[in-house]
């Protein structure tokens, strides 16, 4: 019995120090995200400051107010850079775990070389690409040494977007793409049959999709129109991402192609498949749940990437913004502590969003083993 | 054919991978007054050795923060997982299994959603802008994974040791220093790279806690490089002196570096 109580009590420690750093700050950074601290200068740096609940005020001018235009660049960069950053390293790591799989000599030597990044900082692996991405030099010059004239492509510094849209057309799309989301789990439960699991996700569809196209058309979050597109001096961070990110993509990827049994492989074989049908029918879907953890684990870096835009492009330039970046900036440079309060929250919102349901099944897998 | 193709992919695939490299050694042997943008992939000539003595000279303090700053939270921190992963696999109690879960959720947070208060109580507690500060916060993040950690490995460990210890009237810590700490190695030496590479790598944090004076690496780097007037010569040289310590431990530990990895793989 005594011996419980110790190991009771040398767990404490720990436990009081989770509570209060995780769940305390937490909850402290939501009650402070409801307040104004920040909007009046002289208060915001006093040593207690007399904050005022607001309410929703500060997310509320975030999404929709005229000055956080920035913040709401800073969201489309944020998806964006996910979605490259994730399909360049998906298909880069899997490209390299292939080539490797099918046994090239000096494997060692290679994997060596595609995982060393790894061991980088964000903040190494943005100096270098910071040089390599000199508007007249590195990359842009490589092309000279073939002979060939130089890239004249200002990567960091461009201020040019593509794919733009207005902003006001968000709630739109995301109703859109959700809703498509949620039909494609409908067409998953039907095919595994699970009624129950069908009928929620096709009404939840059906909702978001009529919204979408009739009273979703007619939102107007903003007084007038709003651009905001991929902006392009975000390719250069996506590289340097991906040049750092892949090696583990690929790492994951290997280990689950070593881990397909020679029996299932021989089947197929046997079956008359070629090689391109035995990937696509048989490898590829074997290493889905491999894509799973590893897009959950990318995600989970891309939404609050913060470092490696730092140190490629500093706080101060809003072509390459993020949250994470913005939120900085307004908290620790601006002293807006509310306002960079809520934007900690959203962050932990898109966090959980991917998380909590990954956690969830993970554990029921482990129930059931 | 098919042989071709592989070897020049991954021919270029190294490339990719190398090049970078390449360029930054290069530009960190070259003479300040050579580094000119067209002629970037020129081998420098001469080699001029003195960027590393000054990056040196000007990194060595932030260096040495960064050393004292991961080499002692790493060991806080392994010392605390080895306790708790030993408490929640070999002596559980009714809601341990909760309790480690809502443990491991604080792995997952972004760390924007408690910077603010973080910031205020570290400035509350007197630390800010020391390098203790760090130490604590990196100490108490690292928790999760940590005993994330020691508990799979401890699992490992039969309960009939354990339960043989206790009969020979061993207690708590008894069992822990004669059966357990000896079986562990391999569990320090998974935990101690992860969070060292963590703890030297990490930026956020640091940026936001320390001073100049109790700056790591990292911060120096960064505000070093984003400055226009520098020369590269010396942003490469340090980028290379911040890398090397993990780069060391990757090249000389890979097969645990990678299986901290994919330990660690959920927290990215």
């Amino acid at each position: 019995m005594r011996d419980r109580i110790t190991a009771f009590l040398v767990l404490l420690p720990s436990l009081v120090a989770v509570g209060i750093f995780v769940y305390g700050f937490i909850g402290q950074n939501l009650w402070v995200s409801f307040t104004d601290w920040g909007k009046n200068p002289a208060q915001a740096l006093a040593l207690r400051p007399e904050l005022r609940f607001v309410g929703l005020e500060n997310y509320r001018e975030l999404f929709t107010g005229f000055v956080d235009v920035r913040f709401r660049q800073s969201v489309v960069n944020l998806i964006f850079f996910t979605l490259f950053f994730m399909g360049g390293s998906l298909g880069l790591g899997l490209l390299l775990a292939v080539a490797l799989d099918r046994g090239p000599k000096g494997e060692g030597f290679f994997r060596t070389v595609f995982l060393f990044p790894m061991a980088l900082s964000f903040v190494v692996t943005g100096t270098i690409w910071r040089w390599l991405l000199q508007p007249q030099g590195g990359v842009n010059v490589l092309p000279t040494l073939f002979g060939l004239p130089p890239l004249g492509f200002p990567w960091l510094t461009t201020r040019a977007q593509v794919l733009v849209f207005d902003w006001n057309q968000l709630p739109l799309y995301t109703a859109f793409v959700v809703g498509l989301v949620l039909l494609y789990l409908g067409w998953q439960a039907h095919r595994a049959g699970e009624g129950k699991r069908r009928f929620w996700s096709l009404l939840s569809a059906s909702v978001l999709l009529l919204w979408a196209f009739t009273l979703g058309r007619h939102v107007q979050l903003l007084p007038y129109p709003e651009p905001h597109g991929f902006s392009l001096a975000l390719v250069g961070v996506i590289l340097a991402a991906v040049w750092q990110m892949s090696g583990y993509t690929m790492a994951l990827y290997l280990a689950g192609l070593r881990g397909i049994p020679v029996e299932v492989l021989e089947a197929a074989k046997v079956d008359g498949a070629s090689e391109w049908q035995t990937y696509r029918h048989v490898i590829f879907p074997l290493l889905a749940p491999i894509t799973l953890s590893a897009m959950i684990v990318l995600g989970h870096i891309a939404l609050k990437i913060f470092d490696l835009i730092f140190a490629m492009a500093g706080l101060d330039y809003a072509p390459t913004d993020v949250p994470a970046i913005y939120m900085y900036l307004l908290a620790f440079r601006g002293n807006q502590f509310a306002k960079g309060a809520a934007i900690g929250i959203l962050l932990l919102l898109l966090v959980a969003v991917v998380v909590i349901p990954y956690l969830a099944s993970q554990l029921k897998k482990e129930v059931q083993r | 054919m098919g042989r071709v193709f592989l070897y020049g992919f991954l021919l270029l695939a190294t490339l990719f991978f190398l090049l970078p490299v390449y360029l930054v050694v290069l530009t960190a042997l070259k003479e300040p007054a050579k580094i000119t943008l067209d002629a970037v992939w020129r081998w420098p000539d001469p080699v001029y050795w003195e960027s590393f003595r000054t990056a040196w000279e000007a990194f060595r303090p932030k260096f040495q923060n960064s050393a004292v700053l991961a080499l002692s939270a790493t060991a806080l921190s392994a010392l605390v997982g080895a306790l708790n992963g030993y408490v929640l696999a070999k002596w559980p109690f009714r809601g341990s299994n909760l309790l480690f879960a809502l443990m491991l959720f604080g792995m997952f947070i972004p760390y924007q959603s408690i910077l603010i208060p973080l910031f205020q109580f570290v400035k509350a507690i007197g630390l800010y802008g020391t390098l203790w500060g760090l130490i604590l916060v990196h100490v108490v993040y690292g928790i999760p994974i940590v005993t994330l950690i020691f508990k799979n490995y401890y699992s490992e460990i039969p309960d009939e040791l354990v339960e043989a210890a206790r009969i020979d009237g061993a207690g708590f810590f008894g069992i822990f220093r004669h059966v357990v700490l000896p079986l562990s190695a391999p569990a320090f030496v998974v935990v101690a790279i992860w969070q060292f590479t963590q703890i030297w790598n990490e930026f956020l944090f640091a940026v936001t806690l320390t001073r100049p004076e109790s700056q790591p690496i990292t911060v120096a780097l960064a505000q070093l490089a984003g400055g226009e007037a520098v020369k590269w010569n010396l942003p490469m040289a340090g980028a290379i002196l911040a890398a090397l310590p993990t780069l060391l431990v990757y090249i000389f530990l890979g097969r645990y570096f990678l299986r901290g990895l994919l330990a660690g793989s959920v927290k990215g």
